[in-house]
């Protein structure tokens, strides 16, 4: 299943997308946990019954602000979170 | 002027008709004999806007209730429920599983688990629409979800907005008391037009109140600023259905399914019909989690606490 995490509002489309299906056996121990410097991800049992990870809710109508420090203009090349996720289940729209 | 006069003068003020108010509903299954059933299941939906009850009778549906949400969650989930047990003479002791879903699903009192919406309104679709379903846009009251589903309603891509109010039942509701039309009258009454005109440009509920009653200076009719805002609800929700990949077997839930106006603008942008129900397009999530709930009966043999 994919996910997708975010809004669209005025200023454009911001999502996170997370592929369940490549997340449930996370290959790179759930290290987007760590490597989320605002903590944004969160481990949960979905509804059908799968561990898998979720952008925690406050984040998902905050992520343009939430993610700009780890976007290009910050100076970073690729985004801390989809990098640490080896399986490549982490997804940016935008 | 007196504590007493103004009492008086509240009193002879004529009530604010509503016009977003729209029609609740109940419905029982005359022909079928709860009593005699196996596993009777019930989902409860309780959503920003309205919150329904569905009782599920041996996988089947048997009756709900589709009611506007009240101040809290709770009461709104009990009240919706009572509603439908009056009709048929059920108590809760009756019913062997309750599951909650929507936004006040944590909040369901008497639920014995509680499933995201998404999963619900996947399922609920699947049911009335048929296993040919596999595009699924909720038009809820203060949000937007675009689901793809498989075969037997499992969710394999969704997306949902609830940043913003636009392309919500809120949004409708919002104009139909600026146009002082009811509800029910917006989409039809949105094609009594002589020709189609632009979206309003705004995305935002607010702005595009005030760029309505700006039309409405400029000469518009009131049909005309409907359609206007119908087409620019229409263009919202398809840019995040094509985010999501639209395929054939395209159902709408949710109270603007009920709305032709927005209905056939969304068909035309997407050039797909949306497919057909005889059962009220709001109560597919409280039937979802209904099934939800039975299945999980038959599976796992849940008992209800």
């Amino acid at each position: 299943m994919i996910a997708n995490y975010g809004y669209k509002d005025g200023s454009g489309e911001y999502y996170i997308s997370i592929d369940t299906d490549k997340c449930i056996d996370c290959a790179a121990g759930r290290a987007c946990l760590e490597a989320c410097p605002k903590q944004m991800f969160e481990v949960i049992t979905d509804d059908y019954d799968d561990e898998v990870v979720w952008v925690k809710k406050p984040n998902c109508r905050t992520l343009a602000y939430d993610c700009s420090a780890c976007k290009p203009t910050a100076g970073y090349a690729s985004l801390p979170c989809t990098l640490a996720c080896t399986p490549g289940a982490i997804k940016h729209s935008w | 002027m007196s504590a007493t006069s103004i009492e008086t003068t509240v009193e002879t003020m004529p009530a604010k008709k509503e016009f977003w108010r729209w029609q609740e509903n109940v419905w029982v299954d005359e022909s079928k004999d709860w009593k005699s059933a196996k596993l009777i299941t019930c989902g409860i939906d309780v959503g920003s806007v309205s919150s329904q009850a569905v009782l599920v009778v041996d996988g089947e549906l048997y009756g709900f209730n589709s009611m506007r949400t009240g101040n809290n969650s709770p009461d709104s989930a009990t009240n919706a429920l009572q509603g439908v047990m009056d009709k048929c003479g059920m108590q809760l002791s009756d019913i062997h599983y309750v599951v909650g879903t929507g936004y006040g699903r944590v909040n369901v009192p008497f639920a014995h688990k509680a499933i995201t919406e998404i999963a619900c309104h996947a399922r609920g679709a699947n049911y009335m629409g048929g296993n040919s379903v596999r595009t699924i846009l909720d038009m809820g009251g203060q949000d937007c979800k675009a689901i793809h589903c498989d075969e037997k309603g499992k969710v394999t891509n969704f997306l949902m907005n609830d940043k913003c109010a636009a392309g919500t039942g809120r949004g409708m509701e919002v104009i139909s008391d600026l146009m002082q039309i009811p509800i029910a009258e917006l989409g039809p009454r949105s094609f009594d037009i002589d020709a189609e005109p632009d979206a309003v440009s705004s995305v935002c509920v607010v702005f595009a109140k005030s760029e309505a009653l700006g039309l409405l200076k400029a000469g518009y009719t009131k049909n005309k600023v409907i359609a206007a805002y119908c087409q620019a609800m229409a263009e919202r929700v398809v840019s995040l259905l094509e985010r999501i990949g639209v395929e054939e077997g395209f159902f709408i839930t949710g109270g603007i399914a009920k709305n032709p106006g927005v209905v056939k603008r969304i068909e035309k942008l997407l050039g797909i019909k949306a497919m057909e129900t005889k059962v009220d397009s709001q109560i597919a999530g409280a039937l979802g989690a209904a099934l939800f709930g039975y299945t999980l009966m038959q599976k796992q043999g849940a008992k209800a606490a």
